[in-house]
């Protein structure tokens, strides 16, 4: 008898988890994957200068965000969703999930971030660049020269040197198959040399393909694990993320990123006020609050992602560490959303099977 | 009054399984109001998902074999032999089932992959100059990992069961001359036969539906259905194609229900429920012991150590920098989650659902015990892909769809619910306690109530004093479970919106971003995950062993 009473004093002393929270008219709900970030002294301050209270709602990935805020479009769950990037930004507006808004701030980001300037249904709010980064040790080791080119990755000489990860599980698999697809087209003429001959050039060159970054990075890369391959798909922004984290000096970076033309592929995200809240205007200052300076100053050591705001000075670590690829390949967003599908497919036919 | 009792689990599935389920197929495959079964066509008529289903079948199969094969010995000897540390070992047995894909991963790469410790040994005694295994990427990588996380599933169910189950039969088998492989095949695997079912059926379901053992250490070349599912749904949003996939597997895992339940029926064995006495081996027996021993450590402590070491590997020796560093947050992020907080969340996730599921999974083990067919209706949840069961979530607990269908108003939306989490764990759950409980409420004889109420005892007298000790260690295997899937669940819960992250979900963040020091602290947040677990397998095992005496 003792044992159930404990069993139901332990229950009540549990009631306050399962308690709902009440609904504070003053509360914004951003709706956004597990990895978003930012310090709790810039949320302090949005939430100091506005008096709305920020609620983060977290949905796995990117991909598994946007669909879910796709199925709820009617009664949607939150009031912001963050983080949907060009690669996926087609589909996020084909469903029509955004109310526009101009915020004012957008004069301090570039027009190469504005995608959707004219309706301004979504904000840029950062962006990335997929790049591959090599393991220094061992490129100076062995003497080794850095690829120059997507083409260079043929070469013997980076025989068995490459891992990347599969386009149709993995985020930055996707953005370096459209890398070699912005660079060597998909011409359906057998004549012209397209992309999936560059990808049958690099299974003839041993390259590994994996399902996950993490797999990939932690599992294979030589430059983060005990792994042997000397080349990652990951980011421009990996090298100062070890840097800092390994609170080592800019010159014992154990990694780099190859940023040569064509090389990388830039990923925007985006930031869109969900159809149907109830507090649009809450939610315009949280835009406007994202590309303020104080947000996108925070970015960088955060998300390990670039501010879009001109203004905005990236950190020390940054600054010693990080490059920026000055011609990124790109595509565009309603072309990836309209054939990604047949691309990766076609991909799997020629890499895996 | 007793019956409204037994609707409870009915009423629970209803709302939290069937009903989300049906509004996503129902989203899925009637988009305009119109059905469309079109992608069923291509399932079945499109050689690709031919070849997934057909490989979803197959490695399900081999790997609940083999899981058997080897857990079967292993309960042998912890039902008949006394030993030092065996509630122990039985305890860390259950621990992988917590563990991270890619965490465990990373264990395997330091073992048996190619630059793993067994490669690095053949090389130096063979001599050789390339490792001579190459794991990586092969079936049999998805094989050892299948055992690995299933063996003590097998192992706690059928040496639970062996336990209650008299030696007499046994004794007189042997006196009439039986031995060796006929006393196994024709007595012992004949009594275990519900909880080798029972434990193969669990087995079966969990490879059927295995999702980053295949990702992960399978590679890129190879897909289950579930695999299939997530890509459908989270990358290409063809929600009619996930919808055909997640409904031919949820078909697939009713069908082997069925036979699983014929094959329950012609089950005719039940024994007097006598504890079985453990007695201490003798010198031959511990050469058994022995080699089952050491397929445990080999196959379970091995990696599970491998993954301890990982977490105090410094540059320089050993060191707790990673503990530490879990509990520091440098950059003031909003991301962060003190240690304690992630396991204050875990572990309160985990005690509501083996609460609910050792409640609401006893009451169903009497339902199904009447009422077989219902079996199968209870087993659907782990049937059923993560992803369709997070959407359905997503798309259902706002109950929109009701309340128009009723011409009510009002928002009763339950889609951010922190609740939700431990219902879902509860639903996974569920069929272990199931599982658990129900071949010790079989093998009770009828007899022994009616004699009970011959001389006079009420219903709920004998309830207590006769069907719960029988069925307590049942009970007891199911809750400890319940505890560990929900410790360790991270495939639902990942789908729905929170706020309350727990300790698989920080170890997922820290693994997804550059830096080693961050990919040390999943290690190390991996390894208090695990010493959470044991600490309260010890504590369950306790209260058993307190409540038997007091039951």
């Amino acid at each position: 008898m003792r044992k159930i009473l404990f069993m139901l004093l332990l229950l009540v002393v549990m009631m306050p988890t399962l308690a709902q929270e009440d609904d504070d008219e003053q509360t914004l709900t951003v709706v956004t994957y597990d990895s978003f970030s930012m310090s709790e002294e810039v949320e302090a301050l949005f939430e100091e200068e506005t008096g709305i209270e920020l609620e983060i709602l977290r949905l796995s990935d990117a991909g598994a965000m946007l669909n879910q805020a796709i199925l709820t479009k009617d009664n949607p769950l939150g009031d912001v969703l963050y983080g949907v990037d060009n690669t996926f930004l087609s589909r996020a507006l084909n469903e029509d999930l955004f109310i526009p808004y101009e915020s004012p701030l957008l004069e301090n980001v570039p027009e190469e971030f504005q995608l959707d300037a004219g309706e301004f249904r979504v904000t840029p709010v950062t962006y990335g660049d997929v790049c591959l980064n090599y393991d220094v040790v061992h490129f100076v080791a062995n003497d080794l020269p850095l690829p120059q080119s997507l083409m260079d990755l043929t070469d013997p000489m980076y025989a068995g040197e490459l891992v990347v990860q599969n386009p149709a599980t993995s985020s930055p698999g996707l953005a370096f198959l459209l890398a070699t697809i912005a660079v060597f087209g998909d011409e359906a003429d057998d004549n012209e040399y397209d992309y999936l001959d560059f990808w049958r050039d690099l299974v003839a060159n041993d390259v590994l393909v994996v399902n996950g970054w993490t797999e990939a990075y932690y599992g294979e890369f030589s430059g983060a694990s005990d792994g042997d391959r000397a080349l990652v798909v990951s980011y421009a922004s990996s090298p100062p993320a070890e840097v800092y984290f390994g609170e080592l000096a800019p010159e014992d970076a154990p990694t780099g990123a190859i940023v040569a033309d064509d090389m990388c592929f830039r990923q925007i995200e985006f930031a869109g006020i969900l159809r149907n809240t109830e507090h649009e205007a809450a939610a315009q200052q949280f835009i406007d609050f994202l590309l303020d300076i104080d947000f996108q100053e925070d970015l960088p050591l955060q998300m390990f992602v670039f501010p879009v705001n001109e203004n905005a000075e990236l950190p020390q670590v940054f600054l010693d560490v990080v490059q920026i690829p000055e011609n990124p390949a790109s595509l565009d967003y309603a072309e990836i959303d309209a054939n990604r599908e047949d691309w990766i497919q076609a991909w799997t036919e020629v890499v895996l099977r | 009054m007793r019956r409204v009792v037994f609707l409870i689990p009915l009423v629970f599935l209803a709302g939290f399984f069937f009903f989300p389920l049906a509004s996503i197929m129902d989203l899925s495959l009637r988009p305009q109001g119109q059905f469309d079964l079109s992608s069923f066509g291509a399932v079945i008529g499109e050689r690709y998902y031919r070849d997934v289903l057909w490989f979803t079948i197959w490695q399900a199969i081999v790997s609940t074999l083999l899981t058997l094969g080897l857990a079967l010995p292993g309960a042998y000897i912890v039902t008949r032999y006394r030993f030092w540390g065996k509630s122990i070992l039985m305890s860390l047995a259950t621990l992988p089932f917590v563990l991270p894909t890619v965490v465990v991963a990373a264990a395997f790469a330091s073992l048996i992959f190619s630059r793993g410790i067994l490669n690095d040994l053949l090389m130096a005694v063979l001599p050789l100059d390339s490792p001579p295994l190459r794991f990586e990427r092969t079936l049999t990588a998805i094989f050892v990992a299948h055992v690995f996380y299933n063996y003590a599933v097998a192992l706690r169910m059928i040496s639970g069961y062996w336990a209650n189950q008299s030696p007499r039969m046994e004794e007189a088998a042997r006196v009439l001359g039986c031995h060796g492989w006929r006393l196994w095949w024709e007595i012992r695997l004949p009594i275990l036969r519900p909880a080798i079912l029972a434990s193969a059926v669990l087995v079966f379901i969990f490879t059927f539906t295995s999702f980053g053992v295949v990702l992960i250490l399978g590679g890129p070349k190879y897909a289950t259905l579930e695999v299939e599912i997530y890509n459908q749904t989270l990358v290409w949003l063809d929600l009619p194609m996930a919808a055909a996939l997640s409904l031919v597997q949820i078909g697939v895992m009713f069908f082997m229900m069925l036979i699983y339940t014929r094959l329950q029926r012609s089950t005719v064995v039940t024994l007097q429920s006598v504890e079985q006495v453990a007695r201490r081996p003798y010198r031959w027996e511990w050469l058994l012991i022995s080699g089952n021993l050491i397929v445990m450590i080999g196959l379970l402590f091995a990696p599970l150590g491998a993954l301890i070491l990982r977490s105090v590997a410094g540059e320089s020796g050993f060191t707790l920098e990673h503990y530490i560093n879990l509990s520091r947050n440098p950059r003031g992020s909003i991301l962060f989650v003190p240690p304690l907080q992630a396991i204050s969340n875990s572990v309160q996730f985990a005690l509501i659902a083996m609460m609910t599921a050792t409640f609401l999974g006893t009451l169903t083990a009497y339902l199904i015990h009447r009422v077989r067919w219902l079996d199968a209706i209870f087993m659907l949840p782990l049937a059923t892909s993560a992803v369709t069961l997070g959407f359905g979530y997503t798309v259902s607990m706002d109950f929109d769809g009701v309340r128009q269908l009723l011409g009510v108003d009002g928002d009763w939306d339950l889609r951010t619910w922190v609740g939700l989490i431990p219902v879902a764990h509860t639903l996974v759950a569920l069929p272990f306690v199931v599982r658990s409980v129900l071949p010790a409420l079989r093998s009770i004889p009828p007899n022994i109530k009616e004699a009970a109420a011959v001389l006079g005892a009420s219903p709920w007298w004998v309830w207590w004093r006769i069907e719960l000790p029988l069925i307590s260690r049942g009970i007891f295997v199911g809750a400890t479970f319940a505890f560990t899937i929900s410790m360790g669940e991270f495939g639902a819960s990942v789908f729905i919106a929170r706020r309350t992250p727990t300790m698989p979900l920080v170890i997922e963040q820290l693994l997804g971003q550059p830096g080693a020091a961050n990919y040390s602290q999943a290690f190390a947040m991996s390894a208090i995950l695990m010493m959470v677990c044991a600490v309260a397998f010890i504590l369950i095992e306790r209260v058993r062993t307190a409540g038997v005496g007091e039951f």
